[in-house]
C-alpha cells in the first residue's frame, strides 16, 4: 500500500474531500436517486452510534432497530398529525374504527415534542435498559440475546396494536413536514443535506468523544472490565452513557430515514433489520468511524443492486457476509487498510 | 376468570414450557461450557421439523412419529456437528462475533429451505393416537401436547442421567468447572465441545418433531421459539440443567397465565420485563454454577 495513503495529511484532507463529493450529490443525481443516498446516510448515522456502543464499549445490541424504530414513530407521528384537519384523526385510525385520538398521540402534535422525542426518547429507554442490566453485572452475551428479545417484543407490540400504530403497514403517506411538502421543489435535495449534515456532525462529535477521556475509559471497560474496576473506575456509567448516546444517534438516524423513505415500519425495526445493522459496521471496521459509514452505504447500496435482480439471492448473501467478516476480516475493511501501522482498534478515525 | 380457563392455561403453559426446555437445553449446555450462544439454533429446530415431515413420507402408519424422532436427533446433531467444527470453533474465544457468524448461518438455512421447501411450508399429519384429545375436569388436554411434555421429561431424564452416570458426563462436569484444569488432566476439552454441541443440536431437532406436531413446518418456524429459548438460557444460570428447567417452567407458565389477562404480543413485552426484573435479584440465573472466577 502506498505511503501516502498512512500519511496525517492524507488522514486529514480525505473526510473533507468525501464530505464535498457527498455535498454535491444532488446536483449530480436524479431525485430518485438522491434520495436512495439519502436514506443510506440515514443508516450511516445508525453505524456510527454502533460504533461507538460496540467497537469501543464492546457492548453487542441487536436491538438497535428499536431505537431506530422509536425515532422513525415519534417524526411519522407528528407527520401525521400535522397533515390533518382539525378534529380529524389519522386515516388508519378510522379504518380500524377508531373515534377518538388515543392520549399518547396528543404531544406529537407539537413539532418541538416530536423532535425531542426522536431523540431523547430512545437515548431514555436505552439508559434505563442498559442500567437494569449492567449494574447488575450480566455478561455481554446475556445483554445481546436481551436485546434482541427487546426488538422482538417491539416490533410484535407495533403490529398487534393496529388501531394506534398503523400495525404491519406502519406509518406512510405523508404530505408535509413543518409545512414543507414532501412533493415540493428541492425536498430531496433538502432533506438529503439536512442527513449528510447530521451524519458530519455526529461523526465530528463522537471523533471527538472517543479521542476523549471518555473513549479511553470505555476502551479499558471493553478491555478489561474488572481491571478498570480495580482502578477505581465504576465501568457501568460509561457503559450506560455510551449505550444512551448510540440509541440517540439510531433514533436521529431513525427519524432521518423516515423523512427520506417517506414510511417507518416494523419490518424495518425487526430483529432481522436490527442485526442487520451490527453487520454495516463489522465490514466497515467495528472500531472505525469512517468504516461504519461506508459499511452501511455499501452493504445497502449492494442490496439494492442484488435484491431487485436476485431477491432470493441477497439472503445468502447477507449470511455470508456475517460469517465471513467475523472469520476472516474481524477489524473489517478499516481493519485491512490500517493493519501496516500495527495499532488495532486505536484509530477512532 | 373462570378455573377451567386457569387451569387451561396451566396445561399450555406446561407444554410451552416443554418445547421452551428442549429448544434451550442444547443452548445452555454449550454456553456453559464455551461461553458462546448459537444463533442457528432455532432452524436446528426447523430442521427437525423437516426431518419429521420426510420421515413420515417415507414412514407412514401410526408409528412413523416414533421413528422421526431419533432420525431429527441424527439428523440435527449432524447439522450441529458441522457448525461447531466449520464456525464456533474457530471463534470460540469471541463470544460476540460467534453470536454475529452464526447469525449468517441461521440466515442461510432459512433462506436454503425456503428455496427447498417453498415459503408457505409443510404439513405433518400426526397420527390418529396423537390427534385427539383427553377431558379431565372440563380441561381440554390435547394428545399432541401430552405427548410433548413426556418427550421433554424422557430427555431430560436421559440427559441428567447421561451427565451424572456417564463417562462423557463426567468429561463434562469436569470442562464446565474449569477447563484448563481438565486440559491439564488430558482430556480433550474440543471433543467435549463437540459432543455437547451435537447432543444440544441433537435435542433442538427433536424439539423441531414436537413443533410439526403442533402446527405447519415453515422456514422460521425456529424464530418464534427461539428468543424466548435465549430468555431461558439467560435466566437459568451458567449451564445448569436445573436452572434451564425451571427457568423454562417460569417463562411458560409465565406466558401461559398472562394471556389470562393480556394478548400475546403485550404478554411478551411483560415478559421481557419479567427476565429483566429477576435478573436485578439473582444476574446469576435462578441455578447460579459456584464459583470463584472473577470473569466468569
Amino acid at each position: 500500500m502506498p505511503d501516502f495513503l498512512q500519511s496525517r495529511g492524507f488522514s486529514r484532507t480525505l473526510p473533507l474531500v468525501l464530505f464535498a463529493l457527498a455535498a454535491a450529490i444532488p446536483f449530480g443525481l436524479s431525485d430518485y436517486d438522491t434520495n436512495l443516498v439519502a436514506r443510506f446516510l440515514a443508516m450511516g448515522i445508525v453505524a456510527l452510534g454502533i460504533v461507538l456502543t460496540w467497537g469501543h464499549g464492546g457492548i453487542l445490541s441487536l436491538g438497535q432497530g428499536v431505537f431506530f424504530g422509536l425515532g422513525g414513530y415519534a417524526i411519522a407521528m407528528h407527520i401525521k398529525l400535522a397533515d390533518l384537519a382539525e378534529g380529524e384523526i389519522p386515516d388508519f385510525m378510522q379504518w380500524s374504527g377508531r373515534t377518538a385520538l388515543p392520549f399518547w398521540w396528543e404531544p406529537f402534535h407539537s413539532p418541538v415534542f416530536a423532535l425531542a422525542a426522536a431523540l431523547v426518547g430512545p437515548a431514555l429507554v436505552a439508559a434505563l435498559f442498559a442500567w437494569a442490566v449492567f449494574h447488575r453485572r450480566v455478561s455481554g452475551t446475556y445483554f445481546a440475546l436481551i436485546t434482541q428479545a427487546l426488538a422482538l417484543a417491539f416490533a410484535t407490540l407495533i403490529i398487534s396494536r393496529q388501531d394506534v400504530t398503523g400495525g404491519f403497514n406502519g406509518l406512510t403517506n405523508f404530505t408535509s413536514i413543518f409545512g414543507f411538502l414532501f412533493a415540493g421543489p428541492g425536498m430531496a435535495s433538502a432533506l438529503y443535506w439536512i442527513t449528510l449534515g447530521a451524519l458530519a456532525l455526529s461523526w465530528l462529535g463522537l471523533r471527538w468523544l472517543l479521542g476523549s477521556r471518555f473513549g479511553t475509559v470505555l476502551r479499558a471497560a471493553r478491555d478489561g472490565e474488572n481491571r478498570v474496576r480495580f482502578l477505581g473506575y465504576d465501568p457501568v456509567p460509561f457503559k450506560v452513557a455510551a449505550f444512551a448516546l448510540a440509541a440517540m444517534l439510531s433514533g436521529l438516524g431513525g427519524a432521518l430515514f423516515t423523512l427520506n423513505a417517506g414510511v417507518i415500519s416494523p419490518a424495518l425495526i425487526g430483529v432481522a433489520p436490527s442485526i442487520e445493522m451490527v453487520v454495516w459496521v463489522a465490514i466497515g471496521g467495528r472500531t472505525s468511524l469512517g468504516g461504519a459509514i461506508f459499511g452501511a452505504l455499501a452493504v445497502n447500496l449492494a442490496r439494492d443492486a442484488i435484491s431487485s435482480s436476485f431477491p432470493e439471492g441477497w439472503l445468502y448473501v447477507m449470511g455470508a457476509l456475517f460469517i465471513l467478516v467475523v472469520t476472516l476480516f474481524p477489524q473489517g475493511l478499516a481493519g485491512l487498510l490500517s493493519s501496516r501501522s500495527g495499532k488495532r482498534g486505536e484509530n477512532p478515525a | 376468570m373462570s378455573g377451567i380457563l386457569v387451569a387451561t392455561q396451566l396445561f399450555n403453559g406446561l407444554s410451552l414450557a416443554s418445547i421452551y426446555l428442549l429448544a434451550a437445553l442444547g443452548l445452555a449446555l454449550s454456553f456453559g461450557l464455551m461461553r458462546v450462544i448459537n444463533m442457528a439454533h432455532g432452524e436446528l429446530l426447523m430442521l427437525g421439523g423437516y426431518f419429521a415431515w420426510g420421515t413420515l413420507g417415507l414412514v407412514p402408519g401410526p408409528l412413523g412419529i416414533l421413528v422421526a424422532l431419533p432420525v431429527a436427533f441424527l439428523g440435527s446433531a449432524a447439522v450441529g456437528a458441522v457448525i461447531e467444527t466449520t464456525l464456533i470453533r474457530r471463534l470460540s474465544a469471541r463470544p460476540l462475533d460467534t453470536l454475529l457468524g452464526t447469525w449468517g448461518v441461521s440466515l442461510i438455512l432459512q433462506q436454503a429451505a425456503r428455496d427447498l421447501f417453498g415459503a408457505i411450508g409443510v404439513e405433518v399429519r400426526a397420527p390418529d393416537w396423537l390427534s385427539g384429545a383427553w377431558t379431565l375436569g372440563g380441561v381440554t388436554l390435547p394428545s399432541a401436547r401430552l405427548f410433548i411434555m413426556l418427550v421433554a421429561l424422557a430427555v431430560l431424564g436421559a440427559l441428567a442421567l447421561l451427565l451424572r452416570r456417564s463417562r462423557l458426563g463426567l468429561l463434562v462436569r469436569a470442562v464446565n468447572q474449569d477447563r484448563m484444569m481438565a486440559s491439564a488432566c488430558g482430556i480433550d476439552a474440543g471433543r467435549v465441545d463437540l459432543a455437547v454441541f451435537c447432543l444440544g443440536s441433537g435435542i433442538a431437532g427433536m424439539a423441531g418433531v414436537m413443533l410439526a406436531l403442533l402446527g405447519p413446518v415453515t422456514p422460521n418456524v425456529g424464530q418464534g421459539y427461539i428468543v424466548p429459548a435465549f430468555l431461558v438460557v439467560v435466566m437459568g444460570g451458567l449451564g445448569s440443567i436445573l436452572g434451564t428447567t425451571v427457568a423454562a417452567l417460569i417463562l411458560g407458565l409465565f406466558l401461559a397465565l398472562s394471556q389470562i389477562f393480556v394478548d400475546v404480543s403485550i404478554a411478551q413485552m411483560l415478559m421481557l420485563v419479567f427476565v429483566i426484573v429477576f435478573i436485578q435479584f439473582r444476574p446469576q440465573g435462578v441455578a447460579p454454577a459456584r464459583t470463584r472466577a472473577l470473569d466468569a
